[in-house]
């Protein structure tokens, strides 16, 4: 090879690299076998715990992944493909895209979906400069109840932006209407709610939406996909732009990704929305078939005036949660969401009865409620995982003033005897 | 071929919801509950199964297709780290646990993980600081950029614009655009480096910093890269290493010590983790001491103790990018690469990566026009504009490889070429491979002769010919429940 390219050595084809610009360091440890490197990686692993009972949540659910999804997505010709820009030898994953669009819309009620955001946090960011595009208005107005994750993600991208953010509290755990409707005016671009929100409880949005839209203000709704299963959609509600995070749709935990960015709005915005959209059209033969439309909002074509610099999104993932929802399907969807509804109502009744324990009842909750605590929830929430349970997590963590209260998240992997376990450990600590 | 919704039998179920433990609870009052259920398909599993099993059946991939797609870096994921990511005490760890009150002691071997990846990278680029947070490429470049801003910004310097070469990726202008800044591209010379007086004359006082991939899309490593960022540090302006092609150069030349001030890594390129059709990726973020305090949070720290912990306190970071710490099971493939490979292993893949670059070059510029004629580093920028005299255009060419079942070159990128034809083979292929690859497209250069219509019914092989993409962005058919 080296003889037809002409020179004599590998060095040579570095010629281009000066003297003076060769690496000052390169001390790397020396390479492993296969077997090594798994040995190695199995003993940093065991450095987790990972034989807790979780009731953690906050955005994050520890849902059963079935095993067909994890064997479907494994297969190379999903994992090892490249983004589909040749449509003719890319029909597998532009077809699941499509589903995967498809069965958002259905799932949230919504006209279009993308093909995926990174997760639900940078969705909820690009959203909220999609409706800065929509309405050139530059005035956010943000509920309390969105997840303080998000809303910190958010704070970084925009700070350089001068966009104005109005934040108002959460009152009986739901949006208060007063203070979001006094901040309402015609600078306005969206109303940012999300629900559950991250206390957990449930709203009905449909009165703030009707008034944002007498202003011409578009409303932004994050939501948990799980909980949709039951729960009253953003489309129902007339949401303009909706966003979430699917890791609860089949994607493990993984400390944190790959997750899942969704993204759904009406037909109207569909030029306005990011990321890839796949669209169904026919070949020269007249079969029906898919390929990515609409690339002249994408930064390959647009450059710096594309409506976002995102690239690679999170395909693969979006195929997964796709055969996650297929899975389940239509009535075992909406049973795995009463399942989350009433172990959580199980366990809400269960812990109410014990001293110490205020569990928040004032609007509804899905699968995830606030307790207040008599002592400091993070205290509580360390004896608890000496009893081998994770808790909850602590919501002084995120919110001032908030230090005796924590977030409690149950599955359906939870069981009742779990739970009652959980009473009687949280009994005890609260007791001594 | 069917959707899986038209695939749907009523009452059929793909998978079991366990029996209720705790019975019928106080359900939620009516007015919160959706009225009618999502419209989920009702299959099988094995409906299922075999419905995405075809469908995979019709794509190209790694696994089954040679895939010299330039600036791509379309390498071999080796399957190991498939079993790496599927260990327990990974998979099923919760981000929030760290956060709990020494929580960090419950997932000491995730951090640790993320801080040996550090240790690596900075070592291999020759940066002091990275972050793993930024989920992608692109992401990673929005990082970097920001870090830029918030230095200017602490400095008081007032910066309006990054420059950007025009053969830079379409994520730089993007990016740079969506941080806030304007954009000035410089053209490139008779060389396909940037052109050095078009750049001094760009240079001012407001320049925030250059963004650049080095070697370039062109695949030519700029000499004077030194110079250039003499010129920017002058004006306080940050250099940015694009790190799309830095499979090229590893072991050879690290971007920390040739000026670069911060670098973004696409581990989903040079750390061989699998495209995904497009994602999940991952966008480490390096930075030298200058832009160290803009690191967003959290970061990574090893206590004297030798334990690991999360530090949020640093007041001058651009904050959170992402919601915990990177795309972390991307992160464990990419490290699970590096601990195989190792310091020579790296050496070699660059090495191997420019070999097959520059014979695949030098035996197809007989046939086709060559972009720029220089030894190349780990890819190689042709144009068809001979075979365009003859009618047959880079796209024809294209889909004439895909009915030999090789996954085309990038093509119309950079887009300073006409006619561009991109090919970026990688360390992974072998001789074999490159000489099917290189006999197929004198094949197509020798058809443009002697037949040049037969291309444009290409690809015939595959499960579609070539679709109406007008009629795609005319009709907007995004959603199978709206058409």
């Amino acid at each position: 090879m080296l003889k037809v390219i002409g020179v004599n050595t590998i060095d040579d084809l570095f010629a281009d690299i000066q003297p003076h610009q060769k690496p000052k360091s390169f001390d790397l440890p020396n390479g492993l076998s296969e077997f090594e490197v798994i040995e190695k990686i199995k003993r940093i692993a065991e450095k987790n715990t990972t034989n807790l009972i979780s009731f953690l949540g906050g955005g994050y659910y520890d849902h059963y992944v079935p095993a067909a999804v994890t064997a479907l997505i494994s297969r190379g010709e999903f994992s090892t493909a490249y983004t589909p820009y040749q449509p003719e030898c890319s029909q597998g994953t532009l077809q699941a895209l499509y589903e995967y669009q498809s069965a958002i819309c259905t799932l949230t009620e919504m006209d279009v979906a993308n093909a995926s955001l990174y997760d639900g946090g940078t969705a909820l960011y690009e959203a909220i400069m999609m409706a800065i595009r929509i309405t050139r208005r530059k005035k956010i107005v943000m509920d309390g109840g969105v997840s303080p994750i998000y809303r910190k993600i958010i704070h970084s991208y925009t700070n350089n932006l001068n966009i104005e953010f109005k934040e108002t509290p959460v009152v009986h755990g739901q949006s208060d209407r007063d203070q979001i409707n006094n901040l309402l005016d015609k600078d306005t671009a969206a109303i940012i709610l999300q629900n559950p929100n991250f206390f957990g409880t449930i709203d009905d949005h449909s009165d703030i939406i009707q008034k944002a839209h007498e202003q011409g203000i578009l409303v932004i709704e994050s939501v948990y996909p799980v909980s949709l299963g039951i729960v009253k959609t953003p489309g129902e509600m007339g949401v303009d732009i909706v966003t979430g995070e699917g890791q609860s749709l089949g994607l493990p935990l993984n400390f944190g990704g790959p997750y899942l960015g969704f993204m759904s709005t009406r037909k109207k915005y569909i030029r306005k929305m990011p990321g890839r959209i796949v669209g169904k059209t026919i070949d020269s033969s007249g079969k029906s078939c898919f390929v990515n439309t609409l690339q002249a909002r994408e930064q390959h074509i647009r450059r710096e005036k594309a409506t976002s610099n995102i690239c690679t999104n999170v395909s693969l993932c979006a195929v997964q949660s796709l055969i996650y929802m297929s899975l389940l399907g239509k009535q075992g969807f909406v049973n795995l969401s009463q399942l989350n509804l009433d172990k959580a109502e199980f366990m809400r009744k269960t812990l109410e009865t014990i001293e110490g324990v205020e569990v928040k009842r004032s609007s509804p909750t899905f699968n995830e409620f606030t307790v207040r605590l008599a002592k400091e929830a993070s205290v509580v929430i360390n004896a608890m995982i000496e009893k081998g349970f994770a808790a909850g997590f602590p919501l002084g963590r995120y919110y001032k003033g908030m230090e005796n209260y924590m977030i409690v998240a149950v599955t359906e992997k939870r069981t009742k005897e779990e739970i009652l376990k959980y009473a009687e450990c949280l009994k005890e600590i609260l007791s001594q | 071929m069917k959707l899986i919704f038209e695939k749907s039998v009523e009452g059929r179920q793909g998978f079991g919801i366990p029996q209720s433990d705790v019975g019928p609870q106080e359900g939620i009052p009516e007015k919160y509950k959706r009225e009618k259920p999502a419209c989920f398909p009702e299959a099988s599993e094995l409906d299922i199964v075999r419905h995405f099993t075809d469908l995979a059946h019709k794509n190209f991939s790694i696994d089954t297709h040679f895939y010299p797609l330039g600036s791509c870096t379309m390498k071999y994921n080796p399957k190991f780290a498939d079993v790496v990511t599927q260990i327990p005490g990974f998979a099923n760890l919760h981000p929030l646990l760290p956060q709990l009150t020494k929580g960090e002691t419950l997932s000491q071997g995730a951090i640790e993980v993320l801080y040996e990846t550090e240790q690596w990278l900075c070592e291999m680029t020759g940066m002091d600081h990275f972050t793993m947070q930024p989920l992608a490429g692109a992401h990673g470049e929005l990082t970097g950029v920001m870090m830029m801003a918030a230095y200017h910004k602490a400095k008081g310097n007032q910066k309006t614009h990054i420059i950007v070469p025009d053969s830079s990726h379409g994520t730089n202008p993007a990016t740079a655009a969506i941080a806030g800044y304007n954009i000035v591209a410089v053209p490139s010379d008779e060389n396909g480096v940037m052109n050095m007086e078009e750049l001094a004359k760009r240079i001012t006082d407001e320049t925030a910093g250059l963004m650049l991939t080095c070697p370039n899309t062109h695949g030519i490593f700029n000499s004077n890269i030194d110079k250039i960022a003499k010129m920017i540090h002058a004006v306080d302006g940050i250099m940015y290493y694009d790190g799309a092609n830095l499979n090229a150069i590893l072991g050879r030349c690290r971007p920390g010590d040739i000026g670069f001030d911060v670098i973004h890594i696409n581990v989903h390129k040079t750390f061989a983790t699998p495209h995904g059709g497009g994602g999940p990726g991952a966008g480490p973020v390096g930075v030298t001491k200058k832009l160290e305090p803009y690191l967003p949070i959290s970061r990574v720290v090893k206590h004297e103790n030798g334990q690991f912990g999360l530090d949020y306190d640093y007041p001058h970071s651009i904050g959170y990018v992402a919601p915990f710490y990177g795309n972390f099971g991307i992160i464990l493939r990419a490290y699970a690469y590096m601990l195989m490979l190792g310091q020579e292993g790296l050496k070699q893949t660059s090495n191997h990566a420019v070999l097959n670059a520059n014979y695949i070059k030098e035996r197809l510029k007989e046939h086709y026009a060559l972009a720029y004629d220089h030894i190349c580093m780990h890819e190689s920028v042709f144009s068809a504009s001979l075979q365009a005299q003859r009618g047959v255009h880079a796209i024809d060419i294209a889909k004439f490889l895909i009915d030999k079942n090789i996954h085309p070159p990038t093509i119309y990128f950079p887009l300073t070429v006409k006619e561009a034809i991109m090919i970026e083979p990688t360390e992974t292929e072998s001789k074999e491979t490159l000489d099917e690859f290189i006999e197929t497209m004198i094949e197509a250069d020798s058809l443009s002769k002697t037949d040049p219509d037969s291309f444009h019914n290409c690809p015939q092989s595959t499960p579609i010919n070539r679709p109406d993409e007008v009629k795609a962005a005319k009709e907007m058919n995004t959603n199978y429940f709206a058409s």
